[in-house]
């Protein structure tokens, strides 16, 4: 178990969830297209090389197999890079496992723009929207590794198709194990009044930066972990947006569709104050994964920044 | 059932598409009409299923990957019991359980939703490699369309197929030469289709796809060991003389001259309330 402020990337915190999973779990069957060992499912795989399936290079036939070895009563995951399993399999994911409701669970790594040195073309920045706007859908977004063992955990006893997006980069662990988990409701990690800052994914650690550097002027703020952005936990948004009337949303995503637009459609029509903090709808770029934060406005000084200019006016 | 028992339900099968899909006024006409022999033979003499248990786990599943054929296999399902005769009247309405392409929340005795060209096959697909995991018998049959057969999808499921040895899915091509803009070679040529389907790693047969009997024994056939793929030569529209070969006749419901000549041509009298 990863201790509090230890970095530990998300994958690895996944490819180890597979592999302990599949001992107490024999319906639990993985499939990859060539990037077990990006994805870490090479973790179940040498596991469990019966349980895996390599689709090789072929995402769309790997979701359509999945559903159908859904349709035979195991549980797939499905595992690649968000842009090769959200954005190419897209039509496949809409019709072959939401439309048919299969329980399929696909988790993609690599998603945002810290997929880094890859380049734009590998970096999802839309994935959360298109998943968020498939009927039957549940969209979950796990902050840190261990936050992402209990999603995998709870995902396998979830029925129904599921999409989580698990992070590549190591960011500081900002869960323990007594943290609560249940999909669909968000959690507080820390309390304050002056604003309310709802975040995702890689954004939480970045949160709870922000928030602690905010303290150190004398403004204090709740951070709602929102790893759950379908079906988003409404009463939370409602409960701690209303109550700080400040509110900034954190992504590692386009500020199109996501959890800004996702909690901005809670909020809408209330007096308050509103900020988003995501990629500008643009594509990403080469570069280091911390790089790529800063480059792309999505570090705990810009959460802070959004929060001063909303308290000092 | 004899062949000839198998026939009979062919030409009534026919007749409730031409019904159903006159009621529609809407619907696939011909490449409902192209398939039927194949889906006749696989309801009525080889899939293992039950019309009292549709969701019975060591069932066969059957795949109609090519959607848009399924008039018949409601009229199938109806008339195997899985759902009452009289739903047929309702095909493509607001609130059917009769949707334009297939949802198996909605028509008991459906393996799989869908409809979006190219994906069925990968579905069956992944049922053949859970059936063989798990160790159990069952058996998965997928009707592809020629034109389909030009998405992509359709041969990283085959190459999948091959790769899995998945010697318990039978892959069939309804190989009626016709798509919505035209011959097949007019569009995109499948090229020599049974060339393909022998370097994808299937165990390839070729039959008259219409032909009870070649079906029946193409069914039959050892795989030894590999998929088996079997191309279907059907005639699109097959059985309304007005209808076979053309190409006019693959997304078209008939008027109430055409529905009265189709019926009389398949034996059926149009005067008649047959559900």
């Amino acid at each position: 178990m990863v201790s509090m402020g230890e970095k530990k990337a998300m994958r690895i915190a996944y490819g180890e969830a597979l592999a302990e999973l599949g001992a107490v779990d024999d319906k639990v069957v993985v499939f990859d297209a060539d990037l077990a060992h990006a994805t870490m499912t090479c973790k179940f795989m040498e596991k469990f090389p019966d349980r895996f399936f390599n689709a090789g290079i072929a995402e769309a036939n790997m979701i359509g197999m999945a559903a159908g070895m859904a349709s035979m009563g195991l549980k797939p995951f499905a595992s690649t890079f968000a842009i090769f399993g959200a954005g190419r399999a897209y039509e496949q994911i809409r019709n072959a496992v939401c439309y048919s409701d299969f329980n399929v669970k696909i988790a993609c790594t690599h998603g945002g723009v810290t997929a880094g040195e890859d380049g734009g073309s590998h970096q999802a920045v839309e994935d959360i929207a298109l998943m968020r706007a498939l009927p039957h859908m549940t969209v979950v977004v796990p902050c840190d590794a261990v936050e992402l063992r209990k999603a995998i955990f709870a995902a396998a006893r979830f029925d129904g198709p599921m999409y989580i997006r698990v992070g590549r980069w190591p960011f500081a662990t900002v869960t323990g194990p007594d943290t609560p988990f249940e999909i669909g409701k968000a959690v507080c990690l820390r309390e304050g009044t002056d604003a309310t800052v709802f975040a995702t994914g890689v954004e939480v650690p970045m949160a709870m930066e922000a928030a602690e550097q905010l303290a150190q002027e004398g403004i204090s703020v709740n951070v709602i972990d929102v790893h759950t952005i379908k079906p988003l936990d409404a009463e939370a948004v409602r409960r701690y947006g209303l109550a700080a009337r400040r509110v900034v949303t954190a992504e590692e995503h386009s500020v199109i569709g996501g959890l800004g637009d996702a909690v901005a459609d809670v909020l809408i029509g209330e007096r308050l104050q509103f900020k988003k903090i995501g990629i500008r709808d643009i594509f990403g770029q080469s570069g280091k994964p911390d790089e790529m934060m800063e480059e792309y406005g999505l570090t705990a000084h810009y959460i802070a920044d959004a929060v001063r200019e909303m308290v000092r006016g | 059932m004899t062949t000839a028992e198998l026939k009979e339900k062919a030409r009534q099968i026919r007749a409730d598409v031409i019904r159903e899909i006159y009621e529609a006024q809407s619907g696939h006409t011909g490449s409902a009409l192209s398939a039927v022999d194949l889906m006749v033979t696989l309801y009525y003499d080889t899939l293992r299923v039950d019309p009292a248990r549709p969701d019975w786990e060591d069932r066969d599943r059957f795949v109609l990957s090519k959607a848009h054929a399924n008039p018949a296999l409601y009229a199938i399902l109806a008339d195997l019991g899985f759902f009452p005769k009289s739903e047929l009247h309702t095909l493509r309405r607001l609130h059917t359980h009769l949707q334009g392409h297939p949802n198996r929340h909605e028509t008991p005795g459906l393996d799989t939703s869908n409809g979006s060209l190219g994906q069925g096959l990968s579905m069956a697909v992944g049922m053949a490699l859970g059936a063989k995991h798990l160790g159990k018998d069952t058996k998965v049959y997928c009707i592809v369309g020629d034109g389909e057969s030009q998405e992509g999808q359709i041969w990283e499921a085959s190459m999948a197929a091959a790769h899995y040895k998945l010697d318990n899915l039978t892959v069939i091509l309804d190989h009626n030469h016709l798509q919505i803009d035209g011959n097949n070679d007019e569009v995109m040529s499948l090229g020599d289709i049974e060339a393909k389907y022998k370097a994808f790693g299937y165990h390839t047969i070729v039959i008259d796809g219409n032909d009870i009997d070649q079906i029946r024994a193409a069914l039959a056939e050892d795989p030894h060991g590999k998929p088996k793929g079997i191309i279907a030569e059907t005639v699109k529209g097959k059985g309304v003389s007005f209808m076979e070969g053309q190409v006019g006749w693959h997304g078209k419901a008939p008027n109430e001259e055409e529905m009265k000549a189709a019926l009389r041509e398949l034996g059926d009298d149009p005067e008649v309330q047959v559900w």
